[in-house]
């Protein structure tokens, strides 16, 4: 753990500021209150969400690399704050780290704007989601010492979203084996309580909304369903498409599963900036369609003497 | 030499009960199998516990089994890493993988941090017969052959064997890589929600045909599985089968690639699955981050500027998301013009270098498989000097079954 402050390159992505505003704004507040200096990359673009991979996998490599080259310019690392973001980058880093000449023949495409994406040393450039650089970099011992509102008595489900989780080698699993259980770690360090259920590490869905909406609404509404079982007060998710299917759609998952759903479901800085002090207004999650009430009930009754 | 307690889900077809746990404490060495651990608690205490296996060497594809909730083969996971395995989820959770990955709760869930039982359980998505043996028939067979797994050229057959260039069959070594274990399958998270789904395994063999040279029915192929609702745009994009794969054979990467070629045969499908891919891929084209309510018109009713012709389901679609629209303008998610009008989004500053990145891929549209290709300095000198090319498949590979 490194005791230095945190300042990094930051890719927002785009559905931070799309159909989750909540997220942007509360990563901000977040990292204000760590100390941590965002430097923000609103030049950059979509990372493509493997669909344009899917379409033409050079494009997205050249897309990400110019991300990349980007946050290289201003001498930092790089953060994301989602899991989809974070899975479409790896990939295309992999590959482009892959070989010499496949680098140069991208780099090639970048060469007219002044960029070029170089591959880092062991260790060495690196883009990370919030949650791995909460834990690596920060350290959960840091972040212990920072929480004045510890979430006593909040029972929290973790839900990582596919990205983040798998496939394993290709997510620096192998250097940083525990990456899996990274939320658990964090809702423990903040107080709360960890509600082991069966979608932790499951899909939620999203990828197929349009194109298969009930096998799509089925996947989320089982999971969040089994939190609910398992007696969650609230789900936690680094992925704000994940909570698109988790919250925004849960009331059309609730038909699909045939139940009633109704739990909140929280970005992970909104988990974080609770805990940190932050009140719930700020952290947008008036914003949700699933209601935070309860969640919020939960804090103000647990609050620290 | 160490001592493991394997928990096994058990079910004997022959009482009355339903699944139960029960341990076995085993004694092997770390770098051993769990199928080993398997089959001497087996030979000590209970040569009742069914188990498949033949080959032992992770080429029969005979054990296909989930232990500690992972999908794999018995004979290719170590025990000792499925013991650090057991210990690391414990240790995050307080609950052992028992509860994490089944509906049924059992004994024993509260050892120390360390010591944890190893979990193991038939395959997923299967019926099981006894024990660790799963029904392969109903959701793998059948869906292999649905995919007509066999080669289909046209005219008359050569008088001797097909020739065929070597490159022009690099494309499909990967798919040829599979053993039909079924991991894939037991992994397979669109196949929890729809059991209809044609599934990684089926899909990945689909492709070995679609990419073969001497096939001559590739469009109809490819029409048929982008036409199907369970088919490849059934997949839900988790990763699942690429991790549960002992071969390598990354089936949902083969999913993406039949999409992307029934793309380029220019199927239009009846589940928008090429509409979306063409309409995510030209809004980055136009604004440089996503639209989001564009895209979902363009998913549905493409083209809609100048020849607005949606489908009875995009209709339905379209109007079924009217009331999810509500609600997020309701709590102000979605309370902006440019959220709400599609095209209304603003363009990055420098949109005309994205632009540039996509008149430069176009032109090349090169596929990096780093199956094929590995990664650099992989290669041991004395096979450079033998002049092998890293454009070659991997070695050790087995022929396609």
């Amino acid at each position: 753990m490194s005791a230095e402050n945190i300042k990094v390159a930051y890719w927002p992505g785009c559905v931070s500021r799309g159909f989750t505003p909540e997220l942007h704004g509360s990563m901000g507040l977040v990292a204000e209150k760590l100390g941590w200096e965002l430097v923000e990359l609103d030049r950059a673009n979509c990372c493509g969400a493997g669909v344009i991979a899917e379409h033409n996998q050079e494009l997205a490599d050249t897309l990400n690399a110019r991300t990349f080259a980007l946050a290289q310019q201003t001498g930092l690392s790089m953060m994301n704050i989602c899991s989809t973001c974070q899975g479409a980058q790896s990939e295309c880093q992999q590959r482009l780290d892959a070989d010499s000449a496949y680098r140069a023949h991208i780099n090639e495409a970048l060469s007219g704007q002044g960029l070029s994406y170089e591959k880092g040393e062991e260790g060495g450039w690196t883009n990370k989601n919030f949650l791995w650089l909460l834990v690596e970099d920060y350290g959960l011992d840091r972040l212990r010492e920072q929480v004045v509102r510890p979430l006593s008595g909040l029972r929290v489900g973790p839900f990582y979203g596919c990205y983040i989780v798998r496939p394993k080698e290709r997510l620096g699993y192998n250097h940083h084996p525990d990456r899996d259980v990274y939320l658990e770690k964090v809702i423990e360090a903040l107080g709360g309580q960890v509600v082991e259920y069966d979608g932790a590490r499951k899909c939620c869905g999203f990828p197929v909304i349009t194109m298969a909406r009930e096998t799509s609404l089925r996947q989320a509404g089982t999971h969040v369903g089994d939190a609910i079982d398992a007696g969650a007060d609230c789900l936690v998710t680094p992925c704000p498409l994940c909570h698109l299917n988790l919250d925004m759609q849960q009331p059309e998952a609730a038909k699909v599963v045939n139940r009633d759903l109704g739990l909140a479901v929280l970005h992970l800085p909104q988990l974080v900036g609770l805990a940190l002090g932050a009140e719930p207004s700020e952290l947008g999650m008036a914003k949700h369609i699933a209601s935070t009430r309860w969640v919020e009930e939960r804090l103000t009754a647990g609050a620290p003497a | 030499m160490a001592d493991y307690t394997i928990k096994v889900r058990r079910f004997q077809p022959e009482s009355d009960e339903g699944p139960y746990w029960e341990e076995f404490n085993v004694d092997l060495d770390p770098s051993l199998s769990v199928l080993d651990g398997l089959l001497q608690a087996k030979d000590r205490d209970d040569g009742s516990l069914a188990v498949r296996c033949s080959c032992r060497a992770a080429i029969c594809g005979s054990c296909g089994m989930k232990i500690n909730g992972q999908s794999g083969l018995g004979c290719k996971t170590q025990i000792g890493e499925a013991q650090e395995q057991a210990d690391k989820m414990k240790a995050a959770t307080g609950v052992s993988a028992a509860a994490a990955d089944s509906p049924i709760r059992g004994e024993g869930a509260d050892a120390g941090s360390a010591g944890n039982p190893i979990v193991i359980e038939p395959m997923g998505n299967m019926p099981v017969i006894k024990d660790l043996i799963t029904d392969m028939e109903s959701t793998h067979w059948t869906k292999i052959r649905r995919v007509t797994p066999w080669l289909l050229p046209h005219g008359e057959p050569p008088e001797r064997e097909y020739i065929v260039e070597p490159e022009s069959m690099i494309d499909i070594t990967q798919s040829m890589a599979c053993i039909q274990c079924g991991a894939c399958v037991s992994s397979c998270l669109s196949m929890e929600a729809d059991p209809g789904f044609i599934g990684p395994a089926a899909l990945a063999k689909a492709y070995r045909f679609v990419g073969d040279p001497r096939d001559a029915e590739t469009h109809e192929r490819l029409h048929d599985l982008a036409d199907d609702p369970h088919g490849i745009y059934d997949c839900t994009h988790c990763f699942s089968c690429i991790d549960a794969c002992p071969k390598g054979v990354a089936p949902m990467d083969q999913i993406m690639r039949l999409r992307r070629k029934a793309g380029e045969e220019g199927i239009e499908d009846p589940n928008s699955g090429h509409d979306h891919e063409i309409a995510f891929v030209k809004i980055i084209e136009k604004k440089g981050t996503l639209d989001e309510s564009l895209l979902l018109q363009e998913s549905f009713a493409p083209g809609v500027k100048g020849k607005l012709k949606p489908s009875k389901r995009a209709i339905r679609e379209m109007l079924g998301s009217i009331p999810t629209a509500i609600r997020g303008i309701k709590t102000g998610k979605m309370r902006s013009l440019h959220k709400l009008i599609p095209g209304v989004h603003p363009k990055l500053p420098d949109q005309d270098d994205v632009k540039a990145i996509y008149a430069h891929a176009e032109e090349h549209n090169e596929e990096f498989n780093l199956y094929i290709k590995g990664e650099e300095g992989e290669l041991a000198e004395d096979d450079v000097e033998k002049g092998i090319e890293r454009s070659t498949a991997p070695a050790g590979q087995e022929a396609d079954k």
